[in-house]
């Protein structure tokens, strides 16, 4: 049995098609989630990202490996892992609180309709939507409808919550705001997250964990950065933290120069799928000169971290 | 700004209507009594038909009449042969009604499933190509046959005619729902039949109203010419009796209200498809 809350394990997807050769979109990923952790998944499009999500939600059946939440196998979705979508997907003939409403209805049959709907206020009030409870989706703002979606999500208490790239069609201001309202609701609840980003501050700010994709296809994950700052951060104080800088400055080295040189380099090389290099850019300090094209893997240092890790898991 | 030009809108209808109608009374005025010889004025005196002479069409004032008439008593019911206008629209709308209403208990569930699965839809497909354009007029004989009640018959017509725009319609709605919500739906575990009533109903509802549309206004014209062919009762039927009794002006009231009955009905349907519809 797995010791963690939520393990990955081998996770390969190939979709059906006639080309030959016809390359795995990912193969054999292996990571896991402890509770209450923030997880982030970054990397270029192609890579996955959204596949992984679906996976992990049960909507996509993977063609290799397993998923395992809180001792059992995922085999489809559940109301145990709550998904915010990445363009909403609210119900557009319903109110806002019809549709938190019908997400709670279906975690609690047996609740009365007023216990239904204190609830549902309830965890629109959280998300600052208290005052639009009645409008329908096409009335509000991109970021509100984003909101809503989150309440949704939250309401149904699941154990793990998936997003996917939820603020990845706003401003940057709302986008600001609504990443602030998540850090509070998460940091208060100590809910277990599962989120797809290309923001590089998002991550950093929201993550305890964040895994670095390599291109796909064949897509692995190259990295695992550790986020080694407070976990009461929030994002008007964040960027002073001399580890911020850091952690950026790799996430971007990684994205920039070594995501696509990862997935070249694999074969034969000492990447060990099972068990991808943890790093700690934050504590560790930024080894990778910015000027750089191709960077060779931080292998040993690397190694002897993530043993520290397991001394400290075991 | 709008309210103005609906005002000059309905100014223009009521111009257009009044010229109209003047262009007609101008064609049908009576023709000035001919030097008739004594024994046809007779003839016509006998035939009560004295003080003048018909060219053919009905002027409008007869039609006017004709219309005061019809709609001061209609729902009389004298027997078979003599009922009000109401009366006989009354019929041909319950007909329609009732062949309808089957075509939906049968179109929209059957539309859910085959816009549900894909292997039905394409098991399905051959059949509603095949029937789909025969003319509902032509299962006439073979309703009649079968059912051996031409008012049943009537209303299998206005069923069979009815039902394709609603089937293909509520295919194409169901297919069409957004993955989105269906996902919603799978990752809330919610059970099959209120998926299919809270999320794929309502998210099919405007493409599934738009063919109810459809065969309301098909199921209204098929009924008259159905009445027509084997009716003793409705406004068809009217149509055809007062044709044969040579009545013009009586057919075109009868014509006219087939008008109005048929925009009603479309009305009511906007109104039904307006509150179903949904802004994304």
């Amino acid at each position: 049995m797995s010791p963690y809350y939520v393990a990955i394990e081998g996770l390969t997807k190939v979709y059906p098609s006639t080309d030959v050769p016809n390359p795995r979109v990912f193969e054999d990923l292996h990571f896991h989630i402890d509770k209450g952790e923030f997880v982030c998944i970054v990397g270029h499009s192609g890579c996955g990202k959204t596949t992984i999500l679906n996976i992990l939600a049960g909507l996509e059946k993977a063609t290799a490996g397993v998923v395992i939440m809180d001792g059992s196998e995922v085999s489809g979705p559940s109301l145990d892992r709550g998904v915010v979508f990445q363009d909403h997907a609210l119900m557009p003939w319903l109110s806002v609180r019809k549709n938190v409403c019908f997400a709670v209805k279906s975690r609690w049959p047996r609740w009365s309709a007023d216990k239904i709907d204190t609830h549902s206020r309830q965890y629109l009030d959280m998300v600052g939507l208290g005052q639009a409870l009645d409008k329908r989706p096409s009335e509000l703002s991109g970021g509100m409808k984003q909101r809503v979606g989150i309440a949704r999500a939250f309401a149904i208490q699941p154990k793990m919550l998936l997003l996917d790239e939820p603020f990845g069609a706003l401003d940057a201001l709302t986008r600001g705001n609504i990443q602030d309202q998540l850090l509070k609701i998460v940091q208060a609840t100590h809910q277990t997250v599962f989120m797809i980003t290309h923001d590089v501050d998002e991550a950093i700010l929201l993550a305890d964990k964040i895994l670095l994709m390599s291109n796909g296809p064949n897509a692995r994950i190259a990295e695992i950065v550790e986020v080694t700052m407070r976990r009461d951060r929030n994002r008007s104080t964040v960027h002073h933290d001399p580890q911020y800088y850091r952690i950026r400055n790799h996430l971007l080295d990684f994205l920039v120069n070594r995501s696509k040189t990862c997935a070249e380099s694999a074969p034969g090389s000492v990447h060990d799928a099972r068990h991808p290099p943890l790093v700690r850019p934050g504590i560790d300090g930024d080894w990778a000169p910015a000027t750089a094209t191709v960077l060779p893997l931080p292998i040993e240092r690397d190694k002897s971290s993530r043993h520290l890790m397991h001394a400290a898991n075991t | 700004m709008l309210r103005k030009d609906s005002i000059k809108a309905i100014a223009l209808s009521l111009l257009l209507f009044a010229v109209l109608v003047g262009l007609w009374h101008a064609a049908t005025v009576p023709s000035k009594p001919l030097a008739t010889s004594a024994p046809d004025a007779e003839y016509a005196a006998l035939m009560g038909k004295a003080e003048e002479k018909s060219n053919g069409f009905p002027s409008p004032s007869k039609v006017g009449q004709a219309f005061v008439h019809y709609l001061s008593d209609p729902f009389y019911d004298r027997g078979p042969n003599d009922k009000g206008i109401g009366i006989q629209l009354g019929y041909s709308l319950g007909r329609v009604a009732l062949g309808f209403l089957l075509a939906v208990v049968v179109a929209v569930p059957l539309g859910f499933i085959v816009g549900m699965s894909p292997l039905m839809y394409r098991a399905l497909d051959p059949f509603i190509q095949i029937l789909k354009p025969i003319s509902p007029l032509a299962w006439m004989p073979i309703a009649l046959y079968t059912l051996r009640d031409s008012s049943v018959s009537g209303v299998f017509v206005i069923f069979i005619c009815s039902l394709w725009p609603m089937l293909i319609n509520t295919a194409f709605g169901v297919a069409g729902v957004r993955t989105d919500w269906i996902n919603v739906a799978r990752t809330l575990e919610v059970t099959p039949l209120r998926k299919a009533l809270q999320v794929i109903l309502p998210a099919a509802a405007p493409t599934i109203l738009t063919g109810m549309r459809i065969s309301m206004g098909i199921a209204w014209l098929v009924i008259i010419a159905a009445e027509m062919l084997v009716g003793s009762t409705g406004i068809g039927y009217f149509v055809w009796n007062e044709w044969n009794n040579l009545a013009l002006p009586n057919v075109i009231v009868a014509v006219t209200l087939i008008g109005i009955v048929g925009m009603l009905l479309d009305l009511a349907f906007g109104r039904l498809q307006k509150l179903v519809t949904y802004a994304e």
